[in-house]
C-alpha cells in the first residue's frame, strides 16, 4: 500500500507550503554561486551530501516511531545551527504536520502534534510559535501513511534536492528539461544517501548522519535579512 | 438524509482581495480599514511577492494597529499561495483569528496576478476581484475565472477613464454579460469616500455571515 503514499508525500504539489522555499537557491543565485547548469549541479551535490543526508537520517529515525519526539527535536536542533534555518524548518514542519493530519489522521501525528505544542485532533490550533522540525514531521507523516523508514529518507532527500532545483528553474530561467536530466543523473546518488540515512534509523540518535554545510547556514542568515526576496527561504 | 442545519459561525468572515498588479488592492484594503475600523474588528493578511511592501504601506497609513497586519511570503507564484497550497496563508489567518479573537472580518490581499487567479474555498468565504480601467476597457470581456466568479468585481481608477480612453459603459455591459447579476462596483480610491459602496457591500456580507444559522438566508 506504501508506494502511492510515498509519491503523494514527496510530490512538489503536496500542499504544505514547500513552494515558497528555495533551499538557499535564491541567495546562491543572488551572490553568483549558482548561475548555470554546472554550478547548479555542484550546489545540488553539496546539498544532497549535507542538508539532504541529515534530513533523511532524522526522517528515517522519526518514521520508526521508536524514538521520543523531544529527543528527535534536540537532534534536529543540533544539526541546524542557523537560527533562521531552524525557524524555517519548524514552520515547514508545522505546515507538513497539518497537511499530513488531514490525509493520514491517527495517533502517530496526534502524538507528535501534542508533543510540539499543538492541540488534539479536531481542536482549534493554538497560536503557532512552535512545531516539529521538518524532517521529523516528514518521518512521522511517512509512518502515518504506512511507509517505511527508507521511504521517509527518500522523501526527505527528494525534497532537499528537487526543491532548490525547481527554484533555480524559476530564478534563472534554466531549461527545465536540462534540469530534470540533471536530477535523473543524480537519482542513484540520491538513492544511496537514502539507504545510508535509513541504515541507522533504529540505532542511537546521536549516531545519525550529522554533516554540516556552513555555506547553506550563511545563505539562510543572509536571506532572512535580504531586501526584495521572492522566496521565504 | 435531511440536510443538516449549518453550524453557527464561530470565526470571522474571510474576504480575499485579488487582482492584477497595481490595480488598487492595497489601496482598497487601506480604505476599507479606514472606513470600517470603528464598526468591525479587522485583521489583514498581505501576500507580497517582494519584501513586505504592502504590509509596510498599510502600517504607514496607520489604518490598523501593527499587530493586526501579517505579511506572508509566497515564493515565485502568488496564485499558488491562495489556491493550490494555501497552508502559509491559512496559518497566518488562523493565527490572527486566535490572537485577536473575536474578529469580525479578515481581509486577505493576494499578490498581483493574472486573470485566472482565484482564491481557494478552503481559504476565504468571499472574494473581491479588483480591476482597473488603465488595463483597457476590454478586460471584463476577456473573462477568466476571477472576473466571472468573484463575489464582487471592483473596477477601480475610474478617475483615469477619460485619460486612457476607457468606456465604462462597455465595461459594465461586458461585466454583466460575464457575471449576470453578481455585484459589480465602479470606484476611484483617490477620492476620500471612494470605497463607500464597497464598504457597504462588506458590511452586509459580514452581517449575513454573523447571523445565527436559524435565520440565515
Ligand atoms: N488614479 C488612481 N490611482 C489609484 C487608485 N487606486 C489606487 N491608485 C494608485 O495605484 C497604485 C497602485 O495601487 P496599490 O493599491 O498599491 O495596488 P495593488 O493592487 O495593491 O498592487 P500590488 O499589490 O503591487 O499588485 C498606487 O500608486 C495607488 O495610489 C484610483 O482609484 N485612482
Ligand atoms: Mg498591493
Amino acid at each position: 500500500m506504501g508506494s502511492m503514499n510515498l509519491l503523494l508525500l514527496a510530490d512538489g504539489r503536496f500542499p504544505a507550503g514547500g513552494h515558497a522555499h528555495s533551499g538557499g537557491m535564491e541567495t546562491a543565485v543572488a551572490t553568483g554561486g549558482v548561475s548555470d547548469l554546472a554550478s547548479l549541479h555542484a550546489f545540488l551535490i553539496g546539498r544532497l551530501a549535507t542538508a539532504g543526508l541529515a534530513a533523511a537520517g532524522l526522517a528515517a529515525a522519526a518514521c520508526t516511531t521508536k524514538h521520543p519526539w523531544d529527543a528527535l527535536d534536540a537532534e534536529s536542533d543540533a544539526r541546524i545551527p542557523s537560527p533562521a534555518l531552524r525557524e524555517v524548518s519548524r514552520r515547514q514542519g508545522r505546515l507538513l504536520l497539518r497537511a499530513a493530519r488531514a490525509l493520514w489522521p491517527g495517533s502517530v501525528l496526534d502524538d507528535l502534534g501534542a508533543a510540539c505544542g499543538g492541540t488534539p485532533a479536531g481542536a482549534r490550533p493554538s497560536v503557532h510559535l512552535v512545531g516539529p522540525h521538518h524532517p521529523v514531521a516528514m518521518g512521522a507523516a511517512a509512518a502515518a501513511a504506512g511507509l517505511e523508514p527508507l521511504d521517509a529518507a527518500r522523501a526527505a532527500v527528494f525534497n532537499a534536492v528537487t526543491g532548490p532545483a525547481s527554484a533555480a528553474v524559476r530564478l534563472l530561467g534554466l531549461d527545465p528539461l536540462a534540469v530534470h536530466r540533471l536530477l535523473a543523473e543524480m537519482a542513484p546518488d540520491m538513492d544511496d544517501s537514502a539507504h545510508c540515512a535509513a541504515a541507522g534509523s533504529g540505532g542511537p540518535l546521536d549516531a545519525l548522519p550529522c554533516p554540516g554545510s556552513i555555506l547553506l547556514d550563511l545563505y539562510a542568515q543572509r536571506h532572512a535579512l535580504a531586501e526584495g526576496r521572492l522566496f521565504a527561504s | 438524509m435531511p440536510p443538516e442545519t449549518p453550524p453557527d459561525r464561530l470565526r470571522p468572515l474571510r474576504v480575499g482581495v485579488g487582482g492584477p498588479v497595481g490595480s488598487g488592492k492595497t489601496a482598497l484594503v487601506a480604505a476599507l480599514c479606514r472606513m470600517l475600523a470603528e464598526r468591525l474588528h479587522i485583521g489583514v493578511v498581505t501576500n507580497d511577492i517582494y519584501t513586505t511592501e504592502d504590509a509596510d504601506f498599510l502600517r504607514s497609513q496607520g489604518v490598523l494597529d501593527d499587530n493586526r497586519i501579517r505579511a506572508v511570503q509566497t515564493g515565485c507564484c502568488p496564485h499558488t499561495a491562495i489556491r493550490d497550497d494555501i497552508s502559509e496563508n491559512l496559518e497566518a489567518v488562523e493565527e490572527l483569528e486566535t490572537r485577536l479573537a473575536p474578529l469580525d472580518l479578515v481581509l486577505l490581499e493576494s499578490g498581483g496576478d493574472n486573470l485566472t487567479a482565484t482564491f481557494s474555498q478552503g481559504l476565504v468565504d468571499r472574494q473581491i476581484f479588483v480591476l482597473d480601467v488603465s488595463g483597457g476597457d476590454k478586460v471584463p470581456r476577456k473573462g477568466g475565472p476571477s472576473v466571472t466568479s468573484a463575489d464582487l468585481l471592483v473596477i477601480n481608477k475610474i478617475d483615469l477613464a477619460p485619460m486612457v480612453g476607457a468606456d465604462l459603459e462597455v465595461m459594465r455591459r461586458d461585466s454583466v454579460a460575464r457575471r449576470g447579476d453578481r455585484a459589480m462596483i465602479f470606484s476611484s480610491l483617490r477620492k476620500t469616500d471612494g470605497a463607500g459602496e464597497i464598504a457597504e457591500w462588506i458590511l452586509s456580507e459580514v452581517a449575513q455571515w454573523a447571523k445565527p444559522s436559524s435565520v440565515r438566508g
